[in-house]
């Protein structure tokens, strides 16, 4: 008897300790979400009324010109985002990772990006891809005047324009990701690779890649989560254009909240998106419980 | 008894002023931050001032952040004294959800309904009464050519669309950047608008914008609007696309182009150059049937308050804006012109000149779009004239299906 009542009391301290926590979850998280789907049910303009009108804001939305092209530019470049800074950013670690001279140096200098923010880049890089001052300019001015470089103002390439800056933006945090795993790598593994002549790339490929998961898991996480947030590299980019043609769902999302007073097709549009994260994002977790569950039962 | 009367008084006197001093307080939520903007408000700042008052500033960059801020704290309850909006149906469900103090006794007492031009009126009149105080006009299609240019090109100030195209071509022909143009949504919208009013003539604009009606799209009318619009891409430049509105007049003012289609406040960037409107360069609002000067421009409301004071300023406030001299003063700095059309405006430059007169005549009027349309559909509208600017493949007859279909907007 005497032993159940310290318990029961660190359990009550744990939850008073716990409870600030618990109620922004409840109110911030899931109380903001529910009335983001109720809203999004509602024909609000400006202000949030609570005149329902069912799914028509989402028929809306998916009739919707600006927002398909939004949802295939994130797939785009969520896609290529994703693989060219993993390789692009492992590739780097590799070659740093040959204990080359100036190693600091060059870390800096590959990471450096990263310390600024995507409005910055996307600025930068509007500029240096401008047909009429960056490199199409420098091209012509060095005696090629068929030079065309022009992706920025094309509606059907602007989209890897900006993957491309991300990639740029990006690669140097995936670079300090991987050779913190690759400097984790026993070197053991690679004396026994080395005794039983196994090529340099060969032990990259089938020892190393395999044995560095958590450092790829953390990397793509990152990574999935701008891709997901992104809106502020396309207002300074490209501001979504041309035309519509670099729109993203974020982006529409804000536009709609604020400038365009359109709340119901915002929330909609939001909810949308939250949707999606959840049907990747819920699978994965599931699986991970699955595997978690199965070791322990080893 | 006598003293003890008197003191009571002078407590009662002292405590007046303290009071009146101490609310004769106005907080003003607008979104002029620019060198030329801020300027414009700080006259209207000056002016409250010398009537006793005390302004409370409140800039906040950006529009749409200032009216989010500004709609926030009037739902909240914690109201700035007067808020901006552009005029039109900003400010449409403050007005149903009783937010919005009415300034029609004022403007009854000042007989400002016969002063104010029929569309901003309307725009600002609610229910029959008046829920805002229009301040500017801004007309919004505007060609600025620069003369020097035109001169060189050979050709004469354009009239119509017909005559545009003829200099632009010439302008071609030389060399030069034809038409100065910044690829961002709005201003593609603008450049639509333009030709919209001056291809199909103000009665085409009021059937496709006022009452929204589908049938004005698939008009003779409409699909030459398309087409005219569709030419203009054949005159802008590589770099045309997400260039700002303001570096596009600099290649005017620096005659590297022929001319800009824009609205009134470009000319802010011309003057900053030192150059004078009928001089340097030209303004000419182009019109093919006569008529169509889209006026649009900004307007203050008053959010409903219990503070007896705050409701007396706000009317100290209301009254102070529409002010005649208090009219030319501002919008001399704001490049726009007074809303009212009984002030002089003979000190200002030909172009306000011109706008004065055109906005004076009902036969010229026409309201902007943001007058006819709620934000969300002039968002949708612009989605879909941006995406026919940009994608020389989509046939008329598409954009005008997705036109009406963004006129519909829940």
């Amino acid at each position: 008897m005497l032993a159940i009542r310290p318990r029961l009391a660190s359990r009550l301290a744990a939850w008073v300790a716990l409870s600030p926590a618990l109620a922004v979850l409840v109110v911030v998280y899931i109380g903001c979400t529910t009335w983001t789907i109720w809203i999004s049910m509602t024909a609000s303009r400006m202000l949030p009324s609570s005149n329902f009108v069912g799914l028509r804001q989402y028929e809306a939305l998916f009739a919707n010109e600006r927002w398909t092209v939004s949802v295939s530019n994130l797939v785009i470049f969520g896609t290529m985002f994703m693989i060219a800074s993993l390789a692009l950013g492992f590739l780097l670690a590799v070659a740093i990772d040959q204990r080359v001279r100036a190693e600091n140096l060059l870390r800096s200098i590959f990471l450096y990006p990263f310390s600024m923010s995507f409005v910055v880049t996307g600025l930068v890089w509007q500029w240096v891809l401008n047909p009429t001052f960056g490199i199409e300019r420098i091209g012509k001015n060095l005696g090629f005047a068929d030079f065309k470089f022009d992706w920025i103002v094309r509606q059907d390439m602007v989209i890897y324009c900006l993957v491309f800056a991300a990639v740029w933006h990006a690669a140097g945090l995936v670079m300090a990701i991987m050779l913190a795993g690759l400097r984790g790598i026993d070197e053991d593994i690679w004396k026994a690779a080395r005794v039983d002549g196994l090529p340099t790339w060969r032990v990259y490929v089938s020892i190393v890649v395999p044995m560095m998961g958590a450092s790829f898991a953390t990397a793509s996480v990152l990574m999935a989560t701008s891709v997901v947030r992104l809106y502020d590299l396309s207002v300074a980019m490209t501001n979504g254009g041309p035309g519509i043609a670099s729109e993203v769902p974020a982006k529409f999302v804000m536009d709609h909240l604020f400038e365009r007073q359109n709340i119901g097709l915002a929330t909609a549009a939001a909810t949308s998106m939250l949707i999606t994260v959840a049907a990747v994002v819920g699978p994965f977790l599931y699986w991970q419980s699955r595997r978690r569950a199965a070791a322990g039962a080893h | 008894m006598k003293h003890t009367a008197s003191v009571v008084a002078l407590a009662l006197g002292l405590g007046w002023a303290g009071t009146a001093f101490a609310q004769d307080k106005a907080e003003v939520i607008h979104w002029w931050t620019s060198g030329g903007e801020s300027a414009a408000v700080k006259v209207f700042a000056d002016m409250y001032t010398k009537g006793g008052g005390t302004w409370v500033d409140t800039a906040i960059a950006g529009g749409a952040n200032a009216r989010t801020a500004a709609i926030n704290r009037t739902v909240a309850g914690t109201p700035p004294t007067m808020m901006q909006f552009n005029t039109g149906k900003q400010f449409d469900e403050l007005v149903e959800n009783n937010l919005l103090n009415d300034v029609d006794a004022v403007a009854a007492e000042m007989k400002w309904k016969d002063k104010i031009p029929g569309p901003i009126l309307a725009a600002t009149t609610r229910n029959g009464k008046m829920f805002a105080v229009p301040v500017n006009i801004h007309g919004q299609n505007w060609l600025f050519f620069n003369t020097e240019v035109l001169k060189k090109l050979g050709a004469e100030e354009p009239k119509t669309f017909d005559d545009l195209l003829v200099v632009l071509e010439k302008a071609k022909a030389a060399g030069l950047i034809p038409l100065a143009f910044s690829g961002q949504k709005t201003w593609e919208r603008g450049l639509f608008n333009t030709v919209m009013v001056g291809v199909g003539g103000p009665k085409l604009w009021m059937s496709v914008y006022g009452d929204k009606d589908p049938k004005a799209l698939k008009s003779p009318e409409f699909k030459q609007v398309a087409e005219t619009f569709a030419k203009l891409r054949n005159y802008v430049d590589a770099g045309a696309p997400g260039r700002n509105w303001n570096d596009a007049t600099a290649l005017v003012i620096q005659g590297k182009a022929a001319g800009q289609i824009m609205g009134d406040w470009a000319k802010g960037e011309f003057i900053a150059a030192n150059q004078t409107a009928g001089k340097e360069y030209g303004c000419v609002v182009l019109s093919k049937a006569g008529g169509g000067y889209l006026m649009g421009g900004d307007v203050f409301a008053f959010p409903k308050t219990k503070d007896a004071a705050q409701q007396k300023q706000q009317i100290v406030l209301a009254k102070m804006l529409l002010d005649p001299a208090t009219q030319v003063e501002f919008n001399k700095k704001k490049g726009s012109i007074p809303v009212r059309t009984d002030v002089d405006t003979s000190s200002m430059d030909i172009c306000a000149q011109k706008g004065a007169k055109m906005a004076a005549d009902p036969a010229q009027q026409a309201p902007a779009m943001e007058l006819l349309t709620a934000p969300a559909v002039t968002g949708a509208v612009e989605d879909v004239i941006s995406s026919y600017w940009n994608t020389p493949a989509q046939t008329v007859d598409q954009f005008a299906d997705k036109f009406a279909a963004a006129l519909k907007t829940l």
